[in-house]
């Protein structure tokens, strides 16, 4: 398989740590240039599904297809079409934020390396501190360095856990403002985040969980935060 | 083939620019080793005579000890920013990473054992030079399995909340046959007549060791890492 995919289908997925049960026969649909929020308390298991969305953690039941591909059939080529951020950033603090971005564009196995990063920095408005020790960075910056190097590949996949995390409100304007440019891109971005004001409008399908299960909104207009607590009043 | 070494040399590199700028696995391996063959020799030397054949022992014991916490310490910058998942993402051959990993986990016990067996040798007044050559590949191929068990014992409890006392207490039953082989072989050649032979045995010992180690360690690696 070329690795490539339109679609990301949850199929009864189930995932447990020994007798404690994360996730629990949880099924759902995300098509090219959607955005899906994951939002639940913690311990709701929005971690543990990006973990298995990112073939970083094998379910225990279900699957989930990539297109027509499941994770095993995948491997490889599939895992070059995904790309992830985590609640920790991925990225070394002792090296500079071009090293950082050049040390993955080569594991990748990416052409002309140089000039994607040299993009990239651009993008995240670091062009001029591009040689400096990510140690050194703000947390507005890091995670600018972490979105590009989650990004660098061009992923048809984008998981991001918490993206929004220690961000000030320009640095979150800027990170939507990134979002939308990949959702027109038609790129799967599924998105677990507490900061609802700021997903709000930005989200084309919100999937509620808790307990490792799906929890669902009477109501699906009206703000984000309503039907969030709403559904989580009715698990 | 070339892609799987390649990554491994992305890796092995990028590790090796982040100690030479942090200096910090190195350093503190170095003189944890350091002061356990001290502690040693405060005991094991009286009026500047050592107690016979302790040396090979003594030096084994502070690879050892070195070694953990220099596993320990190199997996817990992967922590760090949970790097290793990064790591794990990439679209290449997962083992890759485990070899780059164990690479570069020899590389700087090599650079431990360059001061330690001197210092073994001037302390215990071990006879270093009389087989440098047999002496060096039963440190290499001892190196090699401990290591090999070492890295993936390690990269599996990265994210153990307990890995700390965990690591210790899996790596060293696993690696007592490599200990066991490494000391004897040693203690051959520290005799005040080496015995060539003997230790050509230790030697093919630690080699079958090591060829089972790092196959079982490229085979269970990636499943050990995803479940």
């Amino acid at each position: 398989m070329s690795g490539d995919f339109e679609r990301v289908s949850v199929v009864q997925l189930g995932r447990h740590y020994g007798r404690r049960r994360a996730l629990t026969d949880l099924s759902f649909t995300a098509r090219a240039g959607d955005i899906v929020g994951l939002l639940g308390p913690n311990g709701a298991g929005k971690s543990t599904l990006l973990a298995i969305l990112a073939t970083l953690l094998v379910a225990s039941a279900g699957r989930v297809e990539y297109g027509d591909a499941t994770m095993s059939e995948g491997g490889a080529d599939l895992r070059a079409r995904i790309g992830m951020l985590g609640h920790d950033l991925f990225l070394y603090p002792e090296l500079t934020a071009r090293e950082n971005l050049a040390f993955f564009g080569r594991l990748y196995g990416l052409p002309d390396v140089d000039t994607r990063v040299a993009g990239a920095l651009e993008r995240a408005g670091l062009t001029a501190r591009g040689d400096e020790a990510v140690s050194s960075y703000s947390r507005g910056m890091r995670q600018r360095v972490a979105l590009e190097r989650a990004l660098l590949h061009e992923p048809r996949l984008l998981l991001l856990d918490e993206p929004f995390t220690g961000l000030d409100q320009a640095s979150a304007a800027a990170l939507v403002t990134r979002l939308r440019q990949e959702q027109a891109r038609g790129v799967i971005t599924l998105l677990a985040t507490h900061d609802l004001d700021v997903v709000d409008g930005l989200l084309t399908e919100v999937v509620f969980l808790r307990g490792g299960r799906r929890a669902h909104a009477a109501d699906a207009g009206g703000a984000l935060r309503d039907r969030y607590r709403e559904a989580m009043q009715s698990a | 083939m070339r892609a799987f070494f390649r990554v491994a040399a992305f890796v092995v590199r990028k590790d090796l620019t982040v100690e030479v700028r942090s200096f910090e696995v190195l350093s503190t391996t170095l003189f944890f080793a350091v002061t356990v063959v001290l502690i040693f020799a405060f005991g094991f030397v009286q009026e500047g005579v050592p107690v016979d054949g302790v040396a090979a022992a003594i030096l084994w014991i502070a690879l050892a000890f070195s070694g953990t916490l220099a596993l320990g310490r190199t997996f817990e910058r992967e922590r760090q920013a949970d790097t290793l998942r990064a790591l794990m993402l990439a679209p290449a051959d997962r083992p890759a990473l485990y070899v780059g990993k164990l690479a570069g986990i020899l590389m700087l016990m090599a650079l431990v054992e360059a001061v330690l067996v001197p210092m073994v040798g001037l302390m215990f007044q071990a006879p270093i030079f009389v087989a440098p050559g047999w002496l060096a590949g039963l440190l290499a191929a001892g190196t090699l399995g401990f290591a090999a068990v070492g890295t993936l014992f390690a990269a599996m409890l990265v994210r153990a909340r307990s890995r700390d006392v965990l690591l210790p207490v899996l790596l060293y039953p696993m690696t007592v046959p490599v200990m066991i082989a490494g000391v004897r072989g040693t203690a051959a050649l520290f005799q005040a007549e080496p015995d060539l032979g003997l230790a050509q045995f230790w030697l093919a010992l630690l080699v079958f060791f090591d060829a089972v180690f790092v196959t079982l360690a490229l085979w269970t690696f990636e499943p050990l890492m995803t479940d």
